[in-house]
């Protein structure tokens, strides 16, 4: 059976699968960012606590896999709750470095200017440090997000969501004549999902930025 | 008596700014960077503090406005001691200018001007209408310049940006540090100029920072020298401290050349203008001859149907049969404004084959001229101001007849 006939016969299950994939990774992203870009906020000012931050996600990040879905069924269980959570520890990493990295190399005159003016430290996160810091941290959502969305496929292995499931019932079922298209269907589902995640930032990072920053 | 005691607190109306004791030591440091200051500003002047780099003023100019917090001391404002009071208010009350400038780039020259009138809670309608004045008046045209970024303007223009957007909300005070220091000599100049003519407009009190004594005494009403330390080692007017510097540290920073320096403090407004003999472009030969002849200059000066200087004619030019009087002799030049400086209008002198710098008013009409003659009269006049100036504080030291054989 080739790759062709099996996208036509399974078309719509395949899409549904797709859908499942990229929402879970939407979803992990959206609470990677939230928790990463606050981790960043709160350490980036300080030397000890800016390090640990970013040791911890960095360790997150070398973990395993397969060993870390293995850590959080005992306390979560199967399914998407376990791998929601994975993937959010893997996408912190490049989102808590970038907002780092992005609030320290803002002009310290600007920020002299701006308190010299009257403004208080929120005002100036909110109005002054994080509009300039973001497209900075936008490329850090980014490469989480593209992290994920590959990382996201082992999340099968604990019953999560998405196109994983396909290749693991591929595997299991290696030699059977359908169980090469299957797999590659998988992954042509993963790489669309990958480039249109990675087209939608290019977007998203263009529409967000300030044109006084903008390159 | 001259203000020998007076050096570091004026006396009379309540200053605008009075910095008690001010003193700050940084964290593991043994010295302090600003040591026990005590100077008071007086309203609608500007002050210069100048000092060699490293000596305290950026941090003087941070205690002010409580960037930097003091260790101890007080700072009086307006006669509100504002030591204790909530620092992010009151520098909505001091316009900060700072070399780099410091807009912000991801907002419009307008948003970034907006900045301390929103803060405020100004309306819409207010915000735009202070925006656009505030454009006009440091040479912005609002129209072209409101919705552009930062990245568009050059840096001159951006530090005029910077000055706006401190004026923003009127404040009384104005700490500037350094403001022209990132700028090429001729803008830099330029924007010393504007900036004095926009001071005579909005009576500002300013205390601003350089390292260049020729910048202080083009732009002080007062200059304060300093030594490490924020320690003040003259406060005087730049006249008094270029002609009787307190000691030698103030002598060498002042450095060679303090009479030609002071030739900068005053203005061709301030001497008697020389007058050559002029005549209309449309004059006969024989009346410029007369004109010419009655007086014991060697030439005269064409001026066009406006009285603007327009040729420089001399005896033998006369002889020349075939050009009319609008082409013969040399173009006038060295043309200079009554508010500009001795030392600018010696510069332009220098240039002038005639040897004198033409002076026109604000149309560029004809006035009159200044020459050499002018320039060294000032020179000795100086001289002479500042020798009775020690003898007198040397009377004051040493009253005559004490010790007098
Ligand atoms: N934030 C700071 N922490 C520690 N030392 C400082 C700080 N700011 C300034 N200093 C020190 O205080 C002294 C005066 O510095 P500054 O006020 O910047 O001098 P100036 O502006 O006259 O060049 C210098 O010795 C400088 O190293
Ligand atoms: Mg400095």
């Amino acid at each position: 059976m080739t790759l062709v006939d099996y996208l036509a016969d399974q078309g719509d299950r395949l899409f549904g699968l797709t859908i499942e994939h990229a929402m879970i990774v939407l979803i992990s992203v959206a609470l990677s960012t939230i928790i990463g870009v606050t981790i960043g906020v709160l350490t980036y000012a300080t030397a000890t606590p800016r390090r640990i931050s970013l040791a911890i996600t960095g360790v997150f990040l070398t973990i395993p896999s397969f060993a870390l879905f293995g850590l959080l069924v005992p306390i979560l269980g199967l399914g998407t709750r376990s791998a929601v959570v994975a993937l959010v520890m893997y996408g912190l990493l490049p989102i808590v470095r970038n907002t780092v990295t992005g609030l320290r190399i803002v002009d310290p005159a600007i920020i002299e200017s701006g308190q010299g003016m009257g403004m208080g430290s929120f005002r100036l996160l909110f109005r002054i440090k994080l509009p300039l810091a973001w497209p900075v941290i936008i490329t850090g959502i980014r490469v989480a997000a593209v992290i994920t969305v590959g990382i996201a496929a082992i999340a099968a292995v604990i019953n999560g969501p998405g196109l994983g499931k396909d290749i693991f019932r591929a595997l299991a079922r290696f030699g059977t004549p359908t169980s090469v298209p299957q797999t590659l269907s998988a992954i042509l589902g993963i790489i669309i999902i990958a480039v249109l995640i990675d087209l939608a930032f290019v977007f998203i990072a263009r529409l967000t930025t300030s044109r006084g920053i903008r390159a | 008596m001259p203000d020998m005691t007076t050096t570091h607190v004026a006396n009379g109306a309540e200053p605008m700014i009075r910095l008690q004791g001010l003193t700050k030591v940084f964290p593991g440091q043994a010295r302090p960077a600003v040591d026990s200051l005590d100077m008071d500003i007086a309203a609608g002047e500007i002050v210069i503090l100048v000092g060699p780099s490293g000596c305290g003023k950026t941090t003087t100019m941070r205690l002010i406005n409580r960037l930097i917090e003091p260790t101890s001391g007080r700072i009086i404002l307006e006669g509100e001691d504002v030591t204790s009071v909530n620092p992010d208010k009151l520098r909505r009350r001091i316009g900060y200018v700072i070399q780099q400038v410091g807009l912000f780039p991801h907002q419009t020259i307008s948003d970034n001007i907006a900045t301390v009138p929103k803060m405020l809670g100004w309306d819409r309608k207010r915000i735009r209408s202070r925006v656009d004045e505030l454009l006009a008046m440091v040479g912005l045209d609002p129209s072209t310049y409101r919705d552009r970024y930062p990245k568009h303007l050059s840096g001159g223009q951006r530090q005029r940006a910077g000055v706006a957007r401190a004026l923003s909300a009127d404040p009384p005070v104005m700490l500037m540090d350094e403001p022209f220091g990132a700028i090429d000599p001729i803008t830099r100049d330029r924007l010393q100029n504007e900036f004095l003519r926009l001071q005579e407009t909005i009576r500002k009190t300013i205390v601003f920072v350089t390292h260049d004594i020729d910048e202080a005494i083009k732009m002080g009403d007062r200059i304060a020298i300093l030594r490490e330390g924020s320690q003040i080692a003259q406060y005087d007017t730049p006249a008094h401290i270029l002609s009787a510097p307190a000691d030698d540290f103030v002598a060498d920073f002042v450095g060679s050349g303090a009479s030609l320096k002071r030739l900068n403090l005053s203005r061709v407004r301030d001497v008697e203008l020389v007058q050559w003999p002029t005549a209309g472009v449309s004059s006969s030969r024989s009346e410029v001859m007369a004109a010419l002849r009655a007086s014991d200059k060697g030439a005269v000066l064409v001026l066009d149907e406006a009285r603007r200087p327009a040729r420089w004619l001399a005896g033998q030019d006369l002889a020349r049969e075939d050009l009319p009087l609008g082409e013969l002799g040399h173009p006038a030049e060295a043309i200079v404004q009554p508010h500009v400086s001795l030392g600018d209008a010696l510069n332009e002198m220098l240039k002038s084959r005639v040897g004198c710098a033409i002076v026109v008013d604000e149309s560029g009409a004809y006035l009159g001229t200044v020459d050499f003659a002018t320039v060294s009269g000032e020179i000795q006049a100086l001289r002479r101001d500042a020798r009775e100036r020690s003898r007198a504080q040397l009377e004051v030291m040493h009253p005559a007849g004490i010790g007098d054989a």
